[in-house]
């Protein structure tokens, strides 16, 4: 089943050996996809990989930003304020949901429903609208910075999150009619594609697949990051680990999922929206006070600036963005106003200078769609990643399709395969 | 916050203390990877790749991770390992894919491919002395001719201004 296949989500590359209709033997080339992600990672700068990461998961890809920048911090040593803590986590949560609705509405169109399809797709239309309000992009997100997040959420995030998560549930909702209690969706997706526990863990699977197989390892549980041991919610769990159960797995990941994000609008810590007007000063203000000499001061206060100076903004977001001067940019007024935040801006953005990370390695992984998202991160103290290495969630899965497909029919690949969840973004990088 | 033990180990014994870590519970290969240190400002470096293996302890019945332990192994110039894939077929692939972007050779085990690039890819990619921007010698078919599609196989000229 060649690399351009209607029902391979990508391509890849599936060498069927066959006896009739039995599967005896399977060969599965991956690598059409190769993109060199971890050489280009080498030949930018800390935060240009970003962009690159989006394009690894590229149906969560939220998820990855997340993922490469907590390696960077956890290699330099640094923790996000709270509230960016918050974004990263809706963030994750929406891209996790889009993830599972592409997984189970491809799958289930290969099977013929092209209902269930349109219905989820539609719902994932919604979040995608969502996505581009928060950071300004559909899939191309690059929303995460090494120290925080690139900008705070609009003032409406919260009300318009409540409307889609209605849309989305009831979307949710009318394909489980539709698909779970299906006589011809089960038939195809019951008792195929089934692993046990022992295979699974000894191929290195986690994620949905290995949830439905029995074993409850969820990173987010395992190895809380960022703030998700605030948050209650349930991990599902199968029991036989064949296409049907990781069906519901999925979607039960789904209300998992929008109730997380809507636990982080309860908590999460307010944010620029409230701060008070009398810690502006005007910019004339500032910089007379810098001139004759009240320097001490000029850290407490803000410039009110005029709407006109092309990209202004209060306090380059410290709700969201470290503050550490050597992570990240200062606010324009400062870079404006004071010799100190010109010289941070420049050391920054000149060649060669830029954020440096301590000379070290550090491994830290998030929960993908997939499963465990690792970056290994390799630093030479210089302003480029020395290594970057992603632990593709879906390649030690297609690694264990050989066996998963052994005895099955023909017709067993379409639902095993798509319930595989591959995106080839990941797998191939 | 994964915090993975680290401990070195020879190249020569890899395999041994890998398969006594199974031994003692750690069940689930994480992620085999190397890194090529000959551009490292690193005073310390002895061998050109270190290889990390990651295993994990995990318990199936709470799905919580019992701790985890990176083993480097430091390989010199032509770096050839015995392959730990009777001890976990995942790792398989991940060897694969290291002797494909590194040329780090397994023994042990069936013939080693390439994962990622085609087999007539020449070199190992994620080399420091691989440019990033090197071309590949053309591939076609053997008698040499070229095929009926106008585009196979033909670099195409830039533009020229005239």
């Amino acid at each position: 089943m060649g690399p351009a296949h209607p029902a391979m989500h990508g391509v890849v590359r599936l060498i069927l050996e066959l006896e009739g209709e039995k599967i005896v033997h399977t060969d599965v080339e991956i690598g059409y996809l190769h993109r060199a992600f971890e050489k280009h990672a080498e030949a930018e700068t800390w935060n240009n990989v970003i962009p690159w990461t989006d394009r690894l998961n590229y149906v969560s890809p939220l998820i990855n930003n997340v993922g490469y920048a907590l390696a960077v911090e956890k290699l330099a040593g640094i923790t996000i304020p709270e509230r960016g803590q918050y974004l990263r986590v809706i963030a994750s949560e929406i891209s996790r949901v889009t993830d599972h609705l592409t997984c189970i509405g491809a799958s289930a169109m290969e099977l013929g429903a092209f209902t269930a399809f349109l219905y989820l797709i539609k719902a994932r239309e919604y979040l995608y609208q969502l996505v581009d309000q928060l950071t300004g992009a559909r899939i191309t997100t690059s929303y995460t910075r090494v120290g925080g997040v690139k900008a705070d959420m609009p003032e409406d995030f919260a009300e318009k999150c409540k409307t889609v998560f209605r849309q989305v549930r009831e979307a949710v909702v009318d394909t489980d009619k539709l698909l779970t209690k299906n006589r011809i969706f089960m038939d195809r997706v019951d008792g195929t594609g089934a692993m046990s526990k022992e295979d699974a863990l000894a191929y290195g699977i986690t994620g949905p697949f290995l949830r439905s197989t029995g074993v409850p390892y969820d990173v987010r549980r395992a190895h809380p990051y960022l703030v998700y041991d605030r948050f209650d919610f349930e991990v599902p769990v199968g029991t036989k680990g064949d296409n049907f159960d990781r069906y519901l797995c999925r979607f039960a990941e789904i209300e998992q999922s929008l109730r997380i994000v809507e636990q982080c609008f309860v908590q999460m810590p307010k944010g620029k929206h409230s701060l008070e007007p009398k810690e502006m000063k005007d910019a004339f203000e500032y910089q007379d006070e810098g001139k004759h000499g009240d320097t001490a001061l000029l850290a407490k206060y803000k410039a009110k600036v005029d709407q006109t100076l092309q990209g202004g903004q209060r306090g380059d977001r410290p709700d969201v963005l470290t503050q550490d001067p050597i992570f990240v940019m200062p606010a324009k007024e400062d870079a404006y106003g004071s010799i100190e935040g010109l010289m941070n801006h420049f050391e920054l953005v000149m060649w060669s200078w830029g954020i440096k990370i301590p000379a070290g390695e550090a491994y830290s992984a998030v929960e993908g769609g997939n499963g465990e998202l690792g970056f290994h991160v390799v630093s030479d103290g210089s302003d480029r990643p020395y290594r970057v290495r992603c632990r593709p969630p879906c390649l030690y899965i297609m690694a264990a399709l050989p066996q998963l497909l052994k005895g099955s029919w023909v017709a067993d690949v379409i639902p095993t395969f798509g319930s595989v969840n591959m995106i080839a973004g990941e797998l191939d990088r | 916050m994964i915090t993975p033990e680290l401990r070195r180990a020879e190249a020569a014994n890899n395999f041994e203390e890998l398969k006594a870590l199974k031994e003692q519970g750690y069940n689930v290969l994480v992620d085999i990877t190397a890194v090529d240190y000959s551009a490292h400002p690193r005073s310390a470096i002895v061998q050109r790749f270190d290889v990390v293996y990651q295993v994990m302890k995990l318990d199936p019945a709470t799905g919580q991770d019992g701790g985890r332990v990176e083993v480097h192994c430091a390989v010199g110039e032509a770096p050839v390992l015995r392959s730990v894939m009777s001890v976990w077929p995942g790792a398989d692939w991940l060897e694969r894919e290291v002797w494909d972007m590194f040329g780090v050779g397994f023994v042990d085990r069936p013939t080693i491919k390439r994962l990622l690039m085609y087999e007539e890819f020449v070199g190992h990619p994620l080399r420091k002395d691989y440019p990033i921007a090197k071309r590949q010698p053309l591939i076609g078919p053997e008698s040499g001719e070229l095929a009926d599609s106008p585009s196979f196989n033909v670099v195409r000229p830039t533009i020229k201004y005239d």
